[in-house]
């Protein structure tokens, strides 16, 4: 072999070196994005497992006749503090309720405070002061301290007792706003797609009308906030931090969501089915209403499963309408101040108390949980329905 | 009476009132076609005029009265509202059911009033724009009357915590508050160029993989993968932000001999590159794999390798789509806020480090508008100037950026 035509294999070999090594960065960049995706589910995952089982501790509680004008009387000084405190506050009105009770003494599994439930789920920062630590080790010794599956995670609102706050609040005013945004975004969604592939010509309006919907759907979420701010508070004067509020900002964000999905779905329908329905006498509200809508559903209802999903993570627009407030309480109304599952999450972030960390998590979990099923509903959705026509 | 039992009895009394007018007008329609044969239109075309006849002046009623005692004009009691909607939707029901004869072609004012419906529906979303744009720009016009428009731009120093005192008209012993926003751009740019750091190159080379080398069935599995980063709600990515990255970027910071703030501006945003991926990997996939294939046929015909052919030929041709979906990740990156709230400072902080606590945009409009402030102060209506600023860069990106891709689109279609 030549000089040449070496230096010339050499010069292909090192070509094909630089080929692989540019195919290998490819990889390399989906390796590093799901290596980040099950890094993140992991680690989100294993903060929030804690938080569903919960500390009780067996005590003795002694109904007697202090303990109407002080709690604190019911139990012995050295259970106090490692006894939630909310099961020590309703006391007085159980025995209200039973006053048969009165004078009696019994053994009973309560709720543990979230010092003691930090300390035996072994986590730094628990909070528990050293002297009680001796006590608690001994009655986890004896059984008297057990973790156990935490119902009142799903069964109670927000509180300021990290061990009884939960997520059933949040979960209610979610599925309140949710219900607003869906009522009036996907009917105006869907009415506006008909208008724009259906009714409207191609023309320099409707262009405009296009170009807005693009760009409305790429606008930050929270400037959506400052609208729902300025006018639906400001002038409607729709209450502040009530599901009315943030539903109908999130309606306005969802439109475009519903509107884009929805005009592709309409797209997909092929000419024939309209030329076929004007030709025996429909007009055009009836070619729409009786055979375009009906083969357009599946895709409609696809879009609007994807933008609920996106509207029920959002959380930016939700703050500025005021959505954040500490509700213990299930909203009775759409007028009521509430809070949804992001807020709840957002606000649970910033307490100061580690217990509220695995609860954050574990909110994480439920929320996520939610999405990603809707998100796999809808993918199952339109794998299911998909025509080629 | 309040708005909500008026709207309540407005909706309660509609409703009902408007089914009776359905089904008699529908009735009226089928004995007239038992009478005289098949009319022009379908009997329900005849119960929907009646609708529309009963229904269009009461909601119009309706609407202007709760839009003038909106504007505080005038103060109509709630009972007269729906007395005076109901008796104007009553009489015009009665000429329209007047007009329902055999020869009547009830499906022309339907068809009409349906497309005036939905025209109504499609300006909506232009209305969303224009209160977006106004509800911005008043309470901007505002605050720029309390603090000029130069010093607000230029500024470089943010310390409105005097703010309230004017507001509770102590103004005078006050030291004046400053409202200069530099530090806060410079910390949102701070943040979306990390972002963007991370998202470009990741984002860029998992689109070119998934429409070069990958086949058609690891695309489909790969692709709904990456979008699950793209739909994890950002509160989330803030929180593991906050918890998770940010302690460990102090340590590995600390382990090289560096100081670093728990609230750096490197964490918000590498959590933000990796949320903006899928934006950029799919709309570059699209783009690139919208380059016709000859192209890439002849180049690889002259003997190229298929890396050659990506980077000579096909990168170079899609290049437009593909700064476009760069615009469009970074128009993103500026208006994100749960990340920022959650992971970045609120500090503002004119510096080049990255480890130090910076703030954005974002992060002072939420902190203003979730305070306790009084509305009218200036520092609540900062929120809306910084707001303004927020919507001008963000609708310039997208613009540009549709433009750019419509122009491409125009080439290779």
């Amino acid at each position: 072999m030549n000089r040449s035509s070496m230096q010339q294999n050499k010069r292909l070999q090192r070509r094909h070196r630089a080929d692989r090594r540019f195919k290998y960065y490819g990889m390399a960049a989906i390796a590093f994005a799901l290596s980040f995706l099950a890094f993140f589910f992991v680690d989100i995952i294993g903060k929030a497992l804690p938080a569903f089982e919960q500390a009780y501790i067996q005590v003795p509680i002694n109904y007697n006749g202090e303990v109407k004008d002080n709690y604190n009387k019911a139990i012995p000084r050295s259970y106090r503090y490692l006894v939630s405190r909310s099961y020590l506050r309703s006391l007085p009105q159980k025995l209200e309720k039973y006053p048969e009770l009165l004078g009696t003494t019994e053994q009973t599994w309560v709720l543990a405070s979230y010092r003691v439930d930090q300390y035996i789920k072994g986590h730094k920062g628990h909070g528990l002061k050293s002297k009680y630590r001796p006590h608690v080790e001994e009655m986890l010794q004896n059984k008297k301290i057990e973790l156990r599956f935490n119902k009142q995670f799903f069964t109670h609102g927000d509180s300021k007792m990290a061990e009884t706050a939960g997520v059933l609040a949040a979960a209610i005013g979610s599925i309140l706003t949710l219900l607003i945004t869906m009522a009036v975004s996907v009917p105006i969604g869907v009415m506006t797609a008909i208008y724009l592939e259906e009714f409207a010509g191609d023309n320099r309006f409707t262009q405009a009308i296009e170009v807005n919907i693009n760009n409305l759907a790429a606008i930050p979420s929270i400037l959506y906030g400052l609208l729902g701010l300025a006018i639906f508070i400001n002038i409607v004067g729709v209450p502040r931090s009530s599901a009315l509020a943030g539903g109908l900002t999130l309606a306005l964000m969802t439109l475009p969501v519903i509107i884009i999905t929805t005009r592709a779905a309409l797209r997909s329908i092929p000419d024939s089915i309209r030329d076929a329905a004007y030709g025996l006498g429909a007009s055009n509200l009836q070619t729409v209403w009786h055979h375009v809508l009906p083969l357009a559903f599946p895709g409609i209802l696809t879009g609007s499963i994807i933008g609920l999903a996106q509207a029920m993570g959002e959380t930016a627009p939700l703050l500025i309408v005021g959505m954040m407030a500490y509700i213990p309480e299930a909203p009775s109304g759409i007028f009521d101040a509430t809070t949804v599952l992001p807020a709840q999450i957002y606000t649970w972030s910033s307490e100061s108390i580690r217990a509220f960390e695995e609860r954050t998590a574990a909110g994480i979990i439920v929320l996520l949980t939610v999405l990603l099923s809707l998100n796999a509903l809808a993918v199952w959705l339109r794998n299911r329905t998909q025509k080629t026509w | 009476m309040t708005t909500a039992d008026i709207f309540f009895w407005f909706a309660t009394g509609l409703l009902p009132l408007s089914l009776m007018a359905f089904l008699f007008a529908q009735q009226k329609a089928n004995s007239l076609e038992k009478e005289h044969g098949f009319l022009h239109s379908r009997p329900g075309f005849y119960g929907w005029y009646a609708v529309i006849k009963f229904a269009s002046p009461a909601l119009i009623v309706g609407f202007i009265c709760s839009f003038l005692s909106m504007l505080g004009l005038v103060n109509i009691p709630g009972i007269m509202v729906l007395s005076t909607a109901f008796a104007l939707g009553g009489i015009s029901l009665w000429f329209g059911l007047k007009h329902i004869k055999h020869d009547f072609r009830a499906r022309q004012p339907v068809e009409k009033a349906m497309t005036v419906l939905f025209f109504i529906a499609a300006m909506i979303s232009i209305l969303t724009t224009l209160g977006i744009v106004f509800s911005v720009i008043f309470e901007s016009i505002r605050f720029f009357h309390i603090i000029s428009f130069w010093d607000f731009i230029t500024g470089t120093v943010w310390n409105p915590d005097t703010a309230f005192l004017i507001g509770a008209g102590r103004g005078e012993d006050a030291a004046v508050p400053q409202f200069g926003s530099l530090p806060i751009f410079a910390g949102t740019f701070m943040i979306t160029a990390i972002a963007m750091l991370v998202a470009v190159p990741v984002g860029l080379f998992a689109a070119i993989y998934m429409s070069e080398y990958a086949s058609h069935k690891m695309r489909n599995r790969l692709k709904p993968l990456l979008e699950i980063l793209a739909g994890i709600p950002t509160v989330v990515y803030g929180f593991f932000a906050a918890i998770t990255i940010s302690p460990l970027v102090v340590e590995i910071a600390n382990a090289v001999g560096l100081q670093a703030d728990y609230t750096n501006a490197l964490t918000p945003g590498l959590i933000m590159g990796v949320m903006i991926i899928p934006f950029i990997s799919s709309l570059s996939d699209d783009v690139i794999r919208a380059v016709p294939q000859p192209m890439r046929d002849g180049s690889l015909a002259l003997g190229t390798t298929h890396s050659e052919t990506i980077r000579h030929i096909v990168l170079p041709a899609a290049l437009p789509g593909i700064v476009a979906a760069f615009l469009l990740g970074a128009s993103r990156a500026i208006g994100e806020t749960m990340i920022v709230v959650m992971a970045a400072g609120l500090r503002p902080n004119l510096t080049a480090n990255p480890l130090e606590g910076m703030t954005t945009v974002t992060v002072k409009i939420v902190e203003a508008l979730t305070g306790d402030q009084e509305f009218d102060s200036a520092f609540t209506l900062a929120a809306f100037a910084l707001g303004l600023v927020l919507l001008t860069v963000t609708l310039i990106l997208n613009i540009v950026s549709t433009i750019v891709i419509r122009k491409f689109r125009q080439r290779y279609e």
